[in-house]
């Protein structure tokens, strides 16, 4: 047993040594880690198009290769292996759940680049990066706003993280800005991806009077059970979901990844990566507003287009004071903008919206 | 013409080599898939069977075949007890998930605690989980009459909301700035499932599953017990005249494969998943069933049985790495072997004859 013990400990030893030689050589590699199918068209399908973004850039230049539906968790960690052993050179773990899994293999390979999307641990060779969602849900508010006659919006909510929570409480903020007597409804579904539940959510939303449904859940689900009805919008999540364009989806949100994969890549080839934290929005182009159908009037198209503008150069943050919290105490006090910190931990209604958030 | 003939008895021989014939039958399909796809067939055969066993990196991936195989086996062992008698437990993820969280959140309770009996604590507490998820069904079947098969099925999903609004509240990191999750284990050194030996992927969950093949093999061969389990799936009533009281043999049954499950969760979320998350279960109590059948219900078989599955897995995910394949393919060169190995075994109970019967 011991000399066993000795002998596997070494063969480690020797095989990590020898996989970060392979890496230093030759075409950049950048393996990708999904935690669901390529053609979700949704949250994975972004990332992937990211992933092709990189090969267009850099061409022979670079190798990339991915895993997709890699469960959360200790395979995870067995595929991140996997891949710093074949000598990648920067590995894209793109789930929040992936997060002890990528700090863990980052340890045992530190010449390999790691980045975790949506997480907050970091070392000095694992960065993390985001986007600022809520800001294309501020747009998306302002519309949703405009649009409802039933004055009441659904909202598809997945978990009660603050990732979602800042999506509702942007949403809702410039709903209200536009439309005072505007109520937002959230059924919470405990999923990211889940068709059957999401649809299920968006009937009992439309049941309850709402014809505007807003989704933070990944599938088209929603966007199918309002195009059986005359009257209920929804907006692409995600990925520009444009196959609803001449139905219910009015506009969406994209995730675009592509152009910091490339920077990222880019750091990595030249030798300039370091570890950091990115948090972009719309005005760094991480975030993208879908096209608007004619569905939207345009004086709201033009509204709507006049605060991504302003979003997008820095002029208007979309947590701006006065905003009370639910229970009316003040949060922020006019004039006043929030800071990241409290945006990145958020578990707290602004006044107004009703319910509680699930504990 | 071709016929089957009943044998009188499943042939040895062939209850041996069937599995040999399935994994050929599967290679040359799959093969046929690969190729249709454009990839090279033999390198991704190579890349899934041999690889992880005898590659490069097999020193890395033999471990990990242990670490992906041990809850299968140790799910699918207490399982296939109740199968040979007829009793249908379905709901394994659930028990999974109920020993993960009672035995986890009674680590988590005591945080931080250095005691050196936690972990068996622990484990204890995580075997009374999924023996108590379990129990519903056997009483509710046994009081009642319900059906066992609907019943811990449906607990599944009680059990994984239970455990989403665990992580999202009452286990939920206090140091984890808002996100959902527990705190992970491998900072808790006193409830941490450590690997025995370093790099050789055998932690007590492994263990286990050893020590529950050693232990059904003795029951269902040496013990009356076994016994009165196999008659039952034979022939319910011959075992009622035969003095099995039926209502303990539910309870039996589904007692221990909930109590296996639990320990299957426990070991898990201690050890390689590390975290009580809202999907920390990944579907092994439903694959289980899948590794109880492959092994023929046979505490052997299902050694062997997960192992190969493992190996599936994880060289599923190198020829993805290596060669694009899309992971749908993977599940269907998985879903073909599954076919293969359940569809030759009628080549073990009945014999194929070409041209005329006498009988027809």
């Amino acid at each position: 047993m011991k000399l066993k013990t000795i002998l596997t400990g070494a063969a480690l030893a020797l095989g990590l040594a020898g996989a970060a030689v392979a890496g230093s050589h030759g075409k950049t590699k950048v393996g990708f880690v999904y935690v669901g199918p390529i053609g979700d068209g949704g949250w994975t399908y972004e990332h992937n198009r990211g992933r092709l973004a990189v090969e267009k850039a850099f061409g022979d230049k670079v190798e990339t290769t991915y895993i997709e539906n890699v469960p959360e968790g200790p395979d995870a960690e067995r595929v991140m292996t996997q891949m710093a052993l074949k000598g990648v050179d920067l590995i894209f773990t793109t789930s929040f759940g992936y997060m002890d899994a990528t700090i863990n293999v980052a340890k045992k390979f530190p010449k390999v680049k790691f980045e975790h999307a949506t997480g907050y641990k970091r070392a000095d060779n694992v960065g993390t990066y985001s986007a600022r969602f809520y800001e294309g849900r501020a747009v998306q508010g302002l519309i949703a706003g405009r649009m409802t006659k039933t004055n009441t919006i659904g909202y598809i909510a997945s978990f009660p993280i603050p990732e979602v929570i800042r999506g509702i409480n942007s949403s809702y903020l410039h709903a209200k800005k536009v439309n005072p007597n505007v109520d937002f409804k959230v059924v919470w579904v405990y999923t990211w991806f889940d068709p059957a539940k999401e649809a299920d959510a968006a009937k009992v939303l439309i049941e309850q009077g709402a014809d505007v449904i807003l989704q933070h859940t990944d599938s088209t689900a929603p966007l199918a059970v309002a195009a059986a009805t005359d009257n209920v919008i929804g907006f692409g999540q995600a990925s520009d979901m444009a196959e609803y364009a001449n139905g219910p989806r009015v506009s969406s949100i994209i995730d675009n990844w592509g152009p910091y994969y490339v920077a990222r890549t880019k750091a990595v080839m030249d030798g300039t990566w370091k570890s950091d934290d990115t948090w972009d929005g719309i005005g760094a182009g991480m975030v993208k507003i879908g096209e608007m159908t004619d569905r939207i009037p345009a004086d709201v198209q033009a509204e709507a287009k006049a605060l991504e503008a302003k979003i997008a150069s820095g002029e208007y943050k979309p947590f701006t004071g006065p905003i009370n919290k639910q229970d009316g105490s003040v949060w922020l006090a006019a004039g006043e903008t929030a800071d990241d910190g409290t945006l990145a931990g958020m578990n707290f209604y602004v006044e107004g919206l009703k319910g509680d958030i699930p504990k | 013409m071709i016929r089957l003939e009943k044998r009188p008895a499943p042939s040895r021989l062939w209850t041996a080599t069937t599995p040999l014939l399935a994994v050929l039958l599967t290679m040359i399909a799959g093969g046929l898939m690969f190729a249709m796809l454009g990839k090279p067939p033999f390198e991704a055969i190579r890349t899934i069977f041999w690889d992880p066993l005898f590659g490069e990196f097999a020193y890395y991936f033999r471990p990990q075949l242990l670490v992906k195989a041990g809850p299968l086996i140790l799910i699918a062992i207490g399982l296939s007890l109740g199968f040979r008698a007829g009793i249908w437990n379905i709901g394994a993820e659930g028990q999974y998930i109920i020993g993960a969280l009672v035995g986890g959140g009674l680590g988590l309770a005591v945080y931080p605690s250095d005691s050196i009996f936690l972990f068996p604590l622990m484990v204890i507490a995580g075997a009374l989980g999924g023996f108590l998820w379990a129990m519903i069904p056997a009483l509710l079947r046994t009081a009642f009459r319900t059906n066992e098969i609907l019943v811990s099925l449906l607990l599944v999903y009680v059990a994984e909301n239970l455990m989403a609004s665990m992580a999202l509240g009452l286990l939920r990191n206090p140091d984890g700035a808002g996100f959902p999750g527990s705190r992970n284990f491998q900072d808790y050194p006193a409830a941490f499932n450590e690997e025995l030996i370093a790099g050789a992927g055998v932690h007590w969950g492994v263990v286990a599953a050893i020590i529950a093949v050693i232990f059904a093999y003795i029951l269902l061969q040496r013990h009356m017990l076994g016994f009165q389990i196999k008659l039952t799936g034979q022939s319910p009533r011959a075992a009622v005249f035969g003095g099995v009281s039926p209502n303990r043999l539910i309870i039996f049954c589904l007692g221990v494969s909930g109590t296996l499950a639990g320990l299957a969760g426990l070991f898990e979320v201690t050890g390689p998943a590390g975290q009580i998350t809202t999907d920390f279960n990944q579907g092994y109590g439903f694959t289980a069933i899948i590794v109880a059948f492959l092994g023929r219900l046979h505490p052997v078989g299902i050694l062997l049985a997960g192992l190969l599955m493992a190996l599936t897995y994880i060289g599923g995910d190198a020829a993805q790495l290596n060669l694009g394949l899309p992971s749908a393919a993977i599940q269907a060169f998985q879903g073909m072997l599954l076919f293969f190995l359940l569809g030759v075994d009628v080549l073990s109970n009945f014999r194929i004859r070409i041209g005329k019967g006498e009988v027809a």
